[in-house]
């Protein structure tokens, strides 16, 4: 068989396959952030909750009203993008004024109130959560025998990144987005609604998050921590990639997933670390990040 | 009766001055019990506020037979330092008994802190079978299960069933370490062999695929999961979505709870075998005891082990208190540590025990296999017993721990 470093070679590709299918939440849960940070200039640090509450509303609706998988794909964020924008209006909005800092602690604050919310009503262990039928089984690709839900949750997610940069580099509604990002009072005096857009954008944001977390709840135990877990290596993603920059937090999260997939056969225990570490070295030679702007 | 300032004044200097003393003689008279475990993180439901209303039961259960009981809960977060600081403040606050303590490299941290401070700890929770061994403590018992019976348990069981070749996903901290030690030594005791182990990092791992990929490039039969909670729940999912349970590898979950059944749902579950010391459903004492505290728990959980252990040492605790008396008591943690081995263990969630000299309490392990969902009457029915290894045979033999207490 063939080896490289040692490793077979099968078990190596199977492994940057893995770490592309990671590599796809990291980008789909940046990208919401990036989103949110470039117009809003809010770090939103509940995103790890509303990653999760996706995945919680999926459940709900299979166990409570009957909705299955598919349902849940198009309802899920938009039950939690609302919830999104509620936040936005009631909270959020009243602290554009003042410094980034008390964006950070509101979000943050709202994010461990709903996962202790979520977990005294749902304990910590987990709620089961099948695979739709029509995803169910797998392909032998010879060198690994790949799930095609996972296969599923790649491609799919490069549709919505894909999509969303689109949307926002390509389209009117995203230059009016990127103009207000640059001055925002100047777009208002040409008649547009600078303040619903923000409260929209807030909203679709946390929608991602939320179709990330529906995503995921056929693979991992729908759980309160589900979200904690996953977004501080998001935050280090989108500080990898630069703050704000859409391509540049989806290239980064797809590539992240990689380093991390390989980092767990070469050095299994750095696996959780490695991120941190490409972290530190980006910041101390391109402070803006790989893509940013400085 | 004629009331004025003065006299108001001065009926409310002595009751200030009498509220001290009365408190103070409440406090000698006051068995304060300090129940610590993982509140809000991965391991909340094997035991977590369900393990402090558990004790809290036993204490009422108990009754007052001259002094009352005090239990009071917090949480450990899983981190040894933040453990080892609220022991210590516990202790100096009056605490007489530190209980439950799950996550191997607090329950250790506790451990030093108890022996210190010559007070009693019962951990429950944790699984390091070091506690009874080279770190075993004259203050210190360790209640309903342990790396070593899970590895004899399940991972005997396995290797009889003609699992030879096994690869290990362990959890890389204290208790992950000495369940692989204790299941390899079984494995390779048995004929077979170790064929690797990643050690993933705890608690911020969630997928699992990439280390099961590994255990089966390295073409084992058995993949041991020396992991817990959700990290075992996530590890079994993932194996089965990629395959590997349909190609014919066994998995191996080497501490599961009835939690984690719960949480996985049978369909997933189903075929699993694990080891547990209690099941709601094992006989009629154990039926009656689940159905009597079920209601009063978290999300109407049915005990487990953990739980249901907490409640068994907390009544033990407490009639050797009784036996010794409130003063005595106060006086060492040691003396009712040596009371508590004096006498049997006996209630109704584990029927009759003993506590060995080594803190080893001494009960039967049992192997369950999870039901398929057809033969499942509903929630909470998803055990069936498979075998019972009897009290003597269950632990570690006394001779082989390295406890320091043994040899004197």
């Amino acid at each position: 068989m063939d080896e490289i470093f040692g490793i077979p070679a099968p078990l190596l590709f199977g492994q940057l396959l893995l770490g592309l299918i990671n590599g796809a939440f990291y980008a789909m849960l940046s990208l919401g952030l990036a989103v949110i940070f470039g117009l809003l200039n809010i770090i939103n640090f509940t995103h790890g909750a509303q990653f999760m509450m996706g995945a919680f509303v999926a459940w709900m609706l299979l166990a409570w009203a009957g909705v299955g998988y598919w349902g849940a794909l198009i309802l899920a964020p938009l039950i939690v993008g609302a919830t999104g924008v509620v936040i936005e209006r009631l909270m959020i909005s009243r602290l554009y004024k003042l410094d980034h800092l008390y964006g950070l602690l509101l979000t943050f604050g709202i994010g461990l109130i709903v996962e202790g919310v979520f977990r005294n009503y749902f304990g910590s262990s987990g709620l089961p959560y099948r695979i739709p039928d029509a995803l169910q089984g797998a392909w032998d690709l010879g060198f690994m025998f790949l799930p095609i839900y996972r296969g599923w949750v790649v491609v799919f997610s490069l549709v919505i990144c894909l999509a969303t940069w689109l949307v926002i580099e390509k389209t009117r509604l995203g230059a009016y987005l990127r103009a207000a990002t640059e001055n925002a009072p100047l777009v208002q005096a040409f008649g547009v609604n600078v303040p619903r857009m923000i409260t929209l954008t807030y909203g679709a944001g946390v929608a991602l998050a939320a179709l990330a977390g529906v995503l995921a709840a056929p693979i991992y135990s729908v759980n309160p921590q589900m979200g904690t877990n996953l977004i501080i290596i998001v935050f280090a993603v989108v500080v990898i990639g630069g703050m704000g920059s859409i391509l540049g937090s989806v290239l980064t999260g797809f590539g992240l997933g990689v380093v991390e997939g390989m980092t767990k056969v070469f050095w299994p225990e750095a696996s959780s670390t490695v991120i941190f570490v490409i972290m530190a070295i980006v910041l101390l030679t391109r402070p803006a990040g790989l893509f940013g702007r400085a | 009766m004629n009331l004025n300032r003065r006299s108001l004044f001065a009926a409310g200097t002595a009751a200030a001055a009498i509220a001290p003393l009365s408190r103070a003689r409440a406090q000698a008279n006051t068995i304060r019990i300090g129940v610590m475990n993982d509140q809000s993180g991965p391991y909340r439901d094997i035991g977590g506020p369900n393990g402090v209303t558990m004790a809290q039961i036993a204490a009422q259960e108990f009754g007052n037979r001259g002094f009352t009981v005090e239990v009071i809960g917090a949480d450990h977060q899983n981190k040894p330092d933040v453990g080892a600081n609220l022991a210590r403040q516990w202790f100096d606050q009056g605490v007489d008994m530190v209980l439950d303590v799950p996550t191997s490299s607090v329950g250790l941290a506790v451990n030093q802190v108890a022996r210190e401070k010559n007070k009693v700890y019962i951990n429950v929770g944790a699984a390091t079978a070091d506690l009874t061994g080279p770190q075993c403590s004259p203050v210190t018992a360790h209640w309903v299960y342990d790396t070593y019976m899970l590895a004899k348990s399940t991972g005997g069981a396995m290797v009889r069933a003609g699992g030879k070749k096994w690869f290990f996903i362990t959890a890389d901290y204290a208790f992950g370490h000495a369940l692989e030690r204790d299941t390899s030594n079984f494995v390779r005791a048995a004929g077979g062999t170790v064929a690797g182990a990643v050690r993933y990092p705890f608690p911020a791992t969630t997928d699992f695929s990439s280390f099961l990929l590994q255990a089966q490039a390295s073409r084992a039969e058995v993949i041991g999961l020396c992991n817990a909670g959700q990290d075992t729940i996530n590890s079994i999912k993932q194996a089965a979505e990629f395959g590997l349970t349909r190609r014919g590898v066994k998995i191996a979950a080497l501490l599961m709870f009835i939690a984690d059944v719960h949480a996985l749902g049978l369909e997933q579950g189903q075929g699993l075998v694990m080891t547990e010391s209690f099941y709601w459903d094992l006989n009629d004492r154990t039926r009656a005891f689940s159905r009597r505290v079920q209601p009063r728990l978290n999300n109407r959980q049915m005990p487990n082990m953990v739980t249901a252990g907490n409640y068994s040492a907390t009544l033990h605790f407490l009639k050797a208190v009784a036996d010794m008396g409130v003063p005595a008591a106060k006086a060492s943690g040691v003396e009712i540590m040596n009371r508590m081995k004096a006498m049997p263990v006996e209630d109704e969630a584990f029927g009759q025990g003993t506590l060995r000299q080594d803190g080893r309490m001494m009960i039967p392990s049992y192997l369950w296999e999870v039901k398929k969902p057809s033969e499942s009457t509903g929630p909470w029915d998803y055990l069936k017993l498979l075998q019972t290894t009897p009290a003597d045979e269950a632990w570690r033999p006394l001779s082989e721990g390295g406890c320091p207490l043994v040899r004197s």
